[in-house]
């Protein structure tokens, strides 16, 4: 028997796989498709101070390997999260659930994850300073270590659950940013979020997102998501949550090579709603097959020797 | 939602740019007309959404535009071809509220949808009259078909090449009619609403990422809240629409 089981700050997961925020809704329309408490954990739906409709559509494009999405954080606002969708998540899922936290100021951040770190049922506040599809918003604080340093030691004090930061890709430094949040406070890193992107509509010479650009995400950011990993591995001490193009047992497995400790999975639960459960299924047989009895013992083992 | 792997029966092109594709497999999955399917398609990332033509057991008709990427490399797709299909999502029409005569507005691959519902509304002993409306001839397809449902079948095109000369609500004026059901551009839905003396639906098209409701990418505002085309819609009632 293999062991699948990670630990991230004192939370042990029966296995790395989480489907990332976003890509997941709150479980729901998965938990009519498979149960859901087979998962790792899931991060759900990133959630506002006030609820938000987000941005105008079209806010989705196909690209290579991927695709292009600017939602734009659309979400009922934490009272309601907090009165109805976490409510209803007790009878589908049981395990401690990740919050995904977005804020336009320092305070909005404090106040939503205090909010939501006093539920039950939440595990850890994934603190979301990058997405790319808010003005004035998320990613600003995401992309100077200043700012990221702010609001992860104002959500720390504001929260007696571990605090994991989600760091954007679109930055020059990830290392710099990594480390500010961890001089502040964070119990771990989350990333990456999405790639500032876009398409052009030849036939109508115009962009196809309504927004203009959104995130890139899918199988083609998995090299960029693996080395932004590798580094902040190599940078801090705490705990990384790994993402971007995972989409098979193998990619978790050199994800975790890479240096992180659980594994999150997006767009790939949207071409197939089944993609975690065929991961979380796969990764025995994958870890034998490398020769792999305990998943944890290869946590950063590409960085040894 | 169902998760079904359907192979090819035939793939066919019916009018320019417009393909008819008979599916086999299980379709236990689609519970109502105006139902979408997801269909993942080699050599694209995100699945693509098609309404639902007609259903029966262990068979599912589906009529296309190539309009892109991915139904260019479907319209290459040949007997005994596999697809991977999420079956049965979106709401439908209601077809309890039709009343006698209702109206059902296709406008050119918008007319798929109506297809089925048309059969269905007839089944019941409903007598539905049918508008198809076409930019020009060498887009009509499904006239004789619709035909074959004894219904009243009016065609029009924008230049007269085919059918009546016009737009579906030159007909739509001229007509009685109990309850409208509607599917096509949005242009056309903005004067079907100009013109319209009763209740009805709208079926709308969205770029989606999932396609059941996880992603939002396909979210809009509603008199009565937001919602997902994919899973609150396509179908929406006339009364809810912010236009």
């Amino acid at each position: 028997m293999v062991d699948t089981k990670v630990t991230l700050s004192g939370l042990v997961l029966d296995n790395p796989v989480i489907p990332a925020s976003g890509t997941f809704g709150f479980g729901k329309e998965f938990s009519k498709l498979y149960d859901i408490n087979i998962l790792g954990s899931f991060s759900f739906k990133g959630t506002t101070l006030s609820a938000r409709f987000g941005n105008p559509t079209p806010r989705i494009a196909e690209c290579d390997n991927g695709m292009i999405n600017s939602v734009g954080l659309q979400n009922p606002g934490v009272d309601h999260v907090i009165e109805h969708e976490l409510k209803e998540l007790k009878e589908y899922f049981s395990k401690p659930v990740i919050a995904n936290v977005s804020g336009f100021s320092i305070d909005e951040y404090r106040e939503t994850s205090s909010k939501l770190s006093k539920q039950d049922q939440v595990g850890i506040i994934e603190v979301n300073v990058s997405c790319p599809n808010v003005h004035n918003g998320g990613m600003s604080f995401g992309t100077e270590p200043k700012s990221a340093y702010q609001v992860t030691k104002a959500v720390k004090e504001a929260c007696d659950k571990p605090v994991y930061v989600k760091l954007s890709p679109n930055v020059t430094d990830i290392t710099a940013i990594a480390k500010a949040c961890e001089d502040a406070g964070a119990d771990g890193i989350s990333l990456i979020n999405t790639m500032l992107g876009m398409r052009i509509n030849l036939k109508t010479k115009k962009p196809v997102i309504a927004n203009k650009m959104g995130g890139y995400s899918g199988k083609a950011i998995f090299p960029v998501a693996l080395r932004m990993v590798y580094q902040v591995f190599e940078s801090v001490k705490i705990p990384i949550i790994g993402m971007g193009g995972v989409a098979t047992a193998e990619d978790v497995i050199e994800m975790m090579l890479a240096g992180a400790t659980a594994v999150q999975v997006g767009a790939q639960n949207l071409i197939d709603p089944f993609a975690c459960k065929k991961i979380i299924e796969d990764l025995p047989n994958v870890m034998k097959k490398y020769s792999i009895n305990n998943l944890k013992d290869i946590i950063g083992g590409a960085h040894n020797g | 939602m169902e998760e079904v792997i359907f192979t090819v029966k035939s793939n066919k092109k019916i009018a320019k740019d417009v393909y008819e594709m008979v599916l086999v497999g299980d379709t236990s999955g689609i519970t109502n007309y105006g139902q979408f399917v997801n269909l993942k398609i080699d050599g694209v990332f995100l699945r693509r959404p098609i309404s639902v033509c007609d259903f029966e057991k262990g068979k599912l008709l589906l009529i296309y535009k190539v309009v892109g990427e991915g139904t260019a490399i479907l319209s290459g797709y040949v007997k005994g071809k596999t697809i991977n299909v999420l079956t049965g999502l979106g709401n439908g029409y209601d077809l309890l509220v039709s009343g006698d005569n209702p109206l059902l507005i296709g406008g050119g691959v918008g007319v798929p949808p109506m297809f089925g519902l048309c059969k269905a509304l007839v089944k019941k002993g409903v007598k539905p009259t049918v508008i198809l409306g076409f930019n020009t001839k060498d887009e009509v397809f499904y006239e004789k078909e619709f035909k074959r449902l004894n219904v009243k079948v009016h065609v029009c095109t924008v230049d007269g090449t085919a059918g009546e000369k016009g737009f579906v609500t030159d007909v739509m004026e001229k007509l009685n009619y109990s309850y409208f059901y509607t599917c096509g551009p949005m242009p056309m839905f903005r004067a079907i609403e100009k013109v319209a003396k009763t209740d009805g639906e709208y079926s709308f098209e969205e770029r989606m990422g999932c396609g059941f409701g996880a992603c939002m990418g396909c979210s809009c505002k509603t008199l009565v809240g937001n919602k997902r085309i994919c899973v609150d819609g396509p179908v929406l009632k006339r009364g809810e629409i912010i236009w």
